[in-house]
């Protein structure tokens, strides 16, 4: 048994896409990598900001403390005194614990202080003291020094003060400010990453809701996308739509002119089949008469196929346009059964057909059904014998209407079965019977554009055995 | 100059100039005790340098050597300059130096002869202002005391604060000329670190020396030789003795009687630190972790009149004013400004 319909899924729908880098991947990425960025920049900036700051904060403090330092000079005729407050000393140590030197200068000698700590190479002059670095003891300390004039022994004589501290305690502050700069950075980071997650998200929503409801079509939907999408996917959008629509054209030409040209082929084919059957009635000739009877058989075959091409033309242009609506399959089946009784009836079969009492209803294109079930029937007829009886029956089965057409005709070989559905495809058991190979495939495309199930499977005791499904409404 | 704050028995006075920028001939260190624990020739030996005499420091080495008798201790006495020097010039191996002389202490620190101690949760209890950086650690802390005879002054009359010392003096100055002591600052490290801590606090200080001054007040070197004319009657008053000193010698004669000033009462620290030149520092670790436990907070209170700096002090809360141990110490080894200040003095005690 082979089932003839395959599922509507949408792997279906959806053509395979070859992957390059992922979009929202890159995004995610270059919003880490500028949030790194910032956070490092942040880091960086804090750290020598505070750097500066505490520096120049200490600056003010070593400076006034080399200023009082200097004011505390006082000479009394030879004699130089000096103020120097222990608070002055306790200032410079008092933010972070640090060394502190200092040294007196007078005429070149040192007169109080430590000799180890070295003057600026340039003598200061002015009232501001001069910074620079040095060091004391192997240790590297921060100085200022002043010059001051006093009026010592008489005379006016400069006196040079320095006045140096360790960093020890500007150290400490950085460091602790890094520390904080530093998790101030990680936070910013770790913040940035589900904001930067967040945001690609946003971005790339709208080309996913596009490509949903661009997927979710059903296969013959050729519709433009109307959905309002940011201006940045406008463009992309459009030529979609453009190729949508040129696609459509595409389409409903090769389709016209599909049915066109069977029409055109069909009134010269009747014209050759008439002038054939005249020539039969008039030729003697057994010879030319065969010839004659091959003519009509050809003329009938491609008639056939002209008129299959049209109905499948017109198949597939009607369920692109997915026209949807309720049919009630009794009435439909009274009228088929009757346009079809004649031709069974010349082939001697007998059709049973009994409408069910209650009416089913499915949802569907009334002709698309039409074409389906006439093609199923006209199989049926065509390949039973004489005497033969095709029966038709119409149910419920569970959420769905099913159809059936039992002949007692050939039958399928069991080898053929799963390769009729395919334009064109014949079985191995028509022998003379004209057909084109179409109908199976008519039969699958409706079955298949209104979610029902079609199978074909030999009967049992001879014959075959036709049924579709169809959703009920 | 000496600054033995507690051996009375040695007198000794030798005076060294402050100046530091004088260079000092490298001076062999004055040894005036000497006490082991454990065996001599033990490979680990802890070689202590301190200013403590070996009575007052006995509880704790004992006490220290019970908890780690596989370390034998040298402990070695001398005087705070003498201790200075002896690491400041000579780099003598010593593990650990524990001295009264904050100035000179903090001046090793500063000056980088001391040696970074390792953080530690017994360190890190220590308050900050008994710790300078990493390089000073507070040990114990005693108050600076007045003592006076009993009997010197009338019943309920014995003064609290300086203000009421000055009040009394210059009520009965005839009673008081001559037997009023102190140490002299210009020969006494000590008494030059009291004083001028005491001037910093406000102007009582020098009147406080002007009426002392007026009374022919007598100067002295050392605690010892103050407290024994004050036990021997030829004082009444002395100003500025060490707390714990004076304690001792209080307990065993009921004619002193020790005076914490409300006004305010300096405290001094006694501070530790390890020497670059400590030829075992990790002992030396292990001594000041012990000073700092349990044990040895007793065996440091167990001292009259000196309590550990993990204990809170005696007297009025209010009244204590620590000496700030802080590079603003050095100011007081300033050659300069000590010439400033003793001229000052000078002036409040030789009085036309
Ligand atoms: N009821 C049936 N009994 C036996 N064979 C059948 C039956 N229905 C279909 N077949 C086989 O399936 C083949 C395909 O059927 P299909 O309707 O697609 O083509 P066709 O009937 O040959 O041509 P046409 O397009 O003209 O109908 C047939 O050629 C035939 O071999
Ligand atoms: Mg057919």
């Amino acid at each position: 048994m082979t089932d003839t319909a395959a599922p509507r899924s949408l792997p279906h729908r959806l053509a395979a896409v070859s992957l390059g880098g992922s979009l929202q991947r890159k995004l995610i990425w270059q919003f880490l990598a500028a949030a790194a960025v910032a956070a490092l920049t942040l880091f960086l900036a804090i750290r020598v900001t505070a750097d500066r700051a505490a520096e120049a904060a200490q600056d003010a403090v070593l400076a006034a403390a080399t200023l009082a330092l200097s004011e505390g000079l006082l000479a009394e005729d030879d004699q130089l005194d000096m103020d120097l407050p222990a608070t002055v000393l306790s200032m410079l140590s008092a933010m972070g614990e640090d060394h502190v030197f200092y040294r007196v200068v007078l005429r070149g000698q040192t007169v109080t202080g430590y000799e180890g700590l070295a003057l600026p190479d340039t003598i200061p002059t002015g009232n501001e003291p001069l910074f620079y670095e040095t060091m004391v003891n192997g240790t590297p300390v921060r100085a200022a020094s002043l010059t001051r004039a006093i009026l010592f022994d008489g005379a006016q004589t400069e006196v040079q003060v320095a006045l140096a501290q360790t960093r020890h305690g500007q150290a400490a502050i950085a460091d602790a400010i890094a520390w904080r700069a530093g998790f101030l950075g990680i936070g910013f980071f770790v913040l940035a990453v589900p904001m930067s997650l967040l945001a690609a998200r946003a971005i790339l929503g709208p080309v996913g809701e596009v490509a949903d409801g661009v997927a979710r079509r059903g296969p013959q939907d050729l519709r433009p996308v109307a959905e309002s999408v940011p201006p940045e996917l406008a463009p992309f959008i459009a030529a979609l739509n453009g190729f949508i629509l040129r696609l459509r054209l595409a389409h409903s030409r090769t389709e016209t002119f599909i049915a066109e040209a069977a029409h055109h082929i069909r009134t010269p084919l009747s014209a050759i089949r008439a002038e054939a059957e005249v020539a039969l009635h008039q030729a003697g000739d057994d010879k030319i008469r065969t010839r004659l009877r091959r003519v009509i058989r050809s003329a009938e075959e491609c008639s056939r196929s002209a008129s299959q091409l049209m109905d499948h033309a017109l198949v597939m242009s009607r369920s692109e346009q997915e026209v949807r609506g309720p049919v009630e399959l009794g009435t439909l089946l009274d009228g088929l059964v009757a346009s079809m009784r004649p031709t069974a009836e010349l082939r001697e079969l007998s059709l049973h057909w009994q409408r069910p009492e209650h009416p089913v209803v499915v949802l569907g294109d009334r002709l698309l059904v039409e074409t389906a079930l006439r093609n199923i029937l006209d199989n049926a007829i065509k390949y039973s014998n004489p005497d033969d009886a095709i029966d038709v029956l119409l149910d419920v089965s569970g959420r769905m209407a099913r159809i059936s057409v039992l002949d007692r005709g050939r039958g399928i070989a069991r080898a053929d079965l799963a390769s009729l559905a395919p334009r064109f495809q014949r079985g191995e058991n028509v022998r003379d019977i004209v057909g084109s190979g179409l109908g199976l495939t008519m039969v699958t495309e409706v079955s298949d554009s209104h979610d029902g199930v079609f199978r074909l499977d030999p009967r049992e005791g001879g014959g075959t055995c036709a049924v579709l499904c169809l959703p009920l409404a | 100059m000496r600054r033995s704050l507690s051996s009375p028995g040695l007198i000794r006075v030798l005076i060294v100039g402050l100046a530091l920028v004088l260079a000092r001939p490298a001076a062999a260190l004055v040894v005036e005790e000497e006490f082991v624990l454990g065996p001599a020739d033990a490979a680990p030996v802890l070689r202590i340098l301190s200013t403590t005499d070996v009575s007052a420091a006995r509880p704790f080495l004992e006490a220290f050597h019970n908890a780690n008798p596989d370390l034998s201790i040298r402990y070695t006495v001398a005087s705070t300059i003498s201790a200075y020097e002896a690491i400041a010039d000579e780099q003598l191996p010593f593990d650990l130096v524990i001295s009264s002389a904050m100035d000179l202490q903090m001046k090793l620190a500063n000056d980088g002869h001391a040696r970074p101690i390792p953080h530690s949760a017994a360190i890190d209890a220590v308050p900050h202002t008994a710790r300078w950086r990493d390089l000073i650690v507070g040990i114990s802390v005693e108050p600076v005391v007045i003592v006076v005879r009993s009997g010197a002054f009338a019943q309920g009359k014995v003064p609290r604060t300086r203000r009421e010392l000055i009040d009394r003096l210059r009520e009965d100055p005839e009673r008081f000329r001559g037997k009023v002591g102190t140490y002299d600052p210009a020969t006494s490290g000590a008494g030059y670190l009291f004083a001028s801590q005491d001037a910093a606090f406000g102007s009582t200080f020098w009147r406080l020396a002007e009426v002392i001054g007026r009374l022919d007040a007598r100067l002295y070197c050392c605690s010892g030789a103050m407290i024994n004319d004050l036990a021997d009657g030829r004082l009444l008053v002395a100003y500025n003795l060490v707390g714990s000193y004076s304690r001792a010698r209080a307990a065993e004669d009921p004619r002193l009687l020790v005076i914490e000033p409300e006004d305010f009462t300096l405290q001094l620290l006694r501070t530790a630190l390890v020497p670059r030149s400590a030829a075992n520092p990790d002992a030396a670790l292990r001594m000041l972790e012990f000073l700092l436990s349990e044990r040895g907070v007793t065996a440091i209170n167990l001292v009259p009149g000196q309590s550990s700096v993990l204990s809170t002090p005696s007297g009025r809360p209010g009244a204590s004013r620590t000496i700030r141990l802080d590079p603003g110490l050095l100011a007081n080894l300033d050659r300069i400004r000590k010439d400033v200040f003793l001229r000052d003095w000078t002036a409040a005690m030789v009085q036309p």
